[in-house]
């Protein structure tokens, strides 16, 4: 008993320090995205790498959420002949919950895990203490740079999964199930107010800056060897998906 | 100058450094020698101030690198070049990317005489038509000679080798050898080399350190010891001289 104690106590004691070091780590990168200069070309260059190349998979999982969201709520409401909510229900869906939460889950999927890993391979190869000693902070080159692209990225990518949503359930619902296109989009427009999307934006902007934050971390701090870098990757990667659907969960309780 | 005074670290509750102390003057190499895992490195690393250590200081030209902070360190950190063992060329970014890296965000030298200093250095470390290659195109050695061109660059005051031979064929090994000697005559830096190749290093370096198992065993000029008495010293050389090169 004694020793299942002391366990659950070193436990707690790793698991706070953690949280801690983390913590910490956000605040020093918060700290050197106010000390000028900012390095507008690595922000550029990663606002492409998280964002641009992102796009095409946003586009793919967007499109198709659209279409399987509305032909369930279809199969629903037409049991309760409303079909003329088909359009605002999708909207709304997809603007409050989906667009967010799904396009971060992709990204944190493609560009979380490449983040982690060349960071955690810039540790490895000792190539962030190269930085280090050449007077250059690393916060700067490295940090920074991920957590603005991310912040200004991933609202930008669910408003894209949010229209491609959209017009994918505009496919199923008015060319194929044959609910009329004055319905679909007329409705929507009565139903959606600039909240929805604000907070959905806003909800995106924290995404970003979660992902980003937790991906570089896992990244900076990796051990040594291809194992660490591995355990980072897995660590950025299921740490920032189960944060997201946390986080998400917090700010519609609070925010609705 | 280089002064580490008193010097302790411990590494996961095993004590690496246990009270290292030495002095190396302004223009001279020591050469610190050592079984691989006894603390070499990790006393390099202090001396640039990427660890912190528990108890003692290291001061470059009288300031305690330890203790400062912000502006204070960036300058110390200015004065200093580190080549790392592996290189630790930026693998995302061509050999002039590399080398002009520290001018370009250090500096407000302008883009051609950037590439004159660049084209320069890798001239004087013997590497051309090399500039437009990426890290991971190169052998061994020129990643080495990549690196060293990247520290000088900056005309350090203090140079720091962490193993610039291991790995490396003995031929490669003996021209970067020759290439500090070189470098060293032409900058007359003050410097730390940790090395295996002892022979090699007699005619570079002024002093050598022997690490034992966290401590300073011996500090003398190289005639001193290569004719020490010394047991430990003498095991040392003759394990040296059975490993095949």
């Amino acid at each position: 008993m004694v020793n299942l104690i002391q366990r659950l106590g070193s436990l707690l004691i790793i698991f706070v320090e953690k949280l801690g070091k983390t913590g910490v780590f956000l605040g020093t990168a918060i700290f050197w995205t106010f000390i000028p200069p900012l390095k507008i070309g690595r922000i550029i260059k990663q606002i492409s790498f998280i964002g641009v190349k992102s796009s095409f998979i946003v586009i793919l999982t967007g499109s198709f959420t659209g279409m399987v969201l509305t032909l369930q709520t279809y199969y629903g409401m037409e049991k309760f002949g409303a079909e003329a909510l088909l359009g605002p229900t999708v909207a709304l869906a997809l603007i409050r919950e989906l667009g967010p939460v799904l396009s971060a889950l992709m990204v944190t999927g493609r560009a979380g895990s490449a983040l982690a890993a060349e960071i955690g391979i810039m540790r490895i190869t000792e190539q962030i203490d190269a930085l280090e000693v050449m007077a250059l902070n690393p916060y700067r080159y490295l940090i920074v740079p991920n957590i603005l692209a991310g912040i200004i990225t991933f609202p930008l990518l669910a408003s894209i999964f949010n229209v491609v949503g959209i017009l994918g359930g505009y496919l199923v619902g008015v060319k194929l199930l044959g609910v009329s296109q004055g319905a679909y989009f007329g409705e929507m427009v009565n139903f959606l107010d600039m909240k929805d999307i604000t907070i959905g934006l806003y909800k995106s902007l924290s995404f970003g800056l979660i992902v980003t934050w937790i991906s570089c971390y896992q990244g900076f701090t990796t051990s040594y060897g291809a194992e660490g870098v591995s355990k980072a990757t897995t660590g950025a990667v299921v740490t920032s998906s189960v944060l997201i659907l946390v986080w998400d969960y917090f700010m519609t309780s609070v925010l609705f | 100058m280089i002064e580490v005074i008193d010097l302790h670290k411990s590494l996961n509750g095993t004590e690496v450094l246990k009270g290292i102390t030495f002095k190396v003057g302004k223009g001279e190499i020591l050469a610190l020698i050592g079984k691989s895992g006894h603390g070499k490195s990790v006393l390099l690393k202090h001396i640039v101030g990427l660890i912190k250590a528990e108890c003692g200081k290291v001061l470059i030209n009288g300031d305690d690198i330890g203790q400062s902070r912000g502006p204070a360190r960036e300058q110390l950190r200015k004065k200093i070049g580190f080549l790392f063992q592996g290189g630790a060329l930026f693998d995302s970014i061509n050999v002039f990317d590399n080398v002009a890296f520290p001018l370009r965000e250090k500096t407000r030298l302008r883009k051609d005489k950037i590439g004159e200093r660049v084209l320069f250095e890798l001239a004087q470390v013997g590497l051309s038509e090399v500039e437009s290659k990426f890290p991971a195109e190169l052998s061994g050695g020129m990643k080495k000679r990549v690196a060293l061109a990247r520290c000088l660059i900056t005309d350090p005051e203090i140079m720091l080798f962490d193993e610039p031979t291991t790995g490396l064929d003995p031929a490669t090994a003996r021209s970067i050898n020759n290439l500090i000697k070189e470098t060293h005559e032409r900058l007359k830096f003050t410097g730390i080399i940790i090395t295996h190749d002892i022979y090699q290093i007699f005619s570079i370096v002024q002093k050598i350190a022997v690490l034992n198992e966290g401590r300073i065993e011996l500090i003398g000029t190289p005639t001193e010891i290569k004719t020490s008495e010394d047991p430990l010293v003498k095991q040392f050389f003759q394990e040296i001289t059975l490993e095949p090169l």
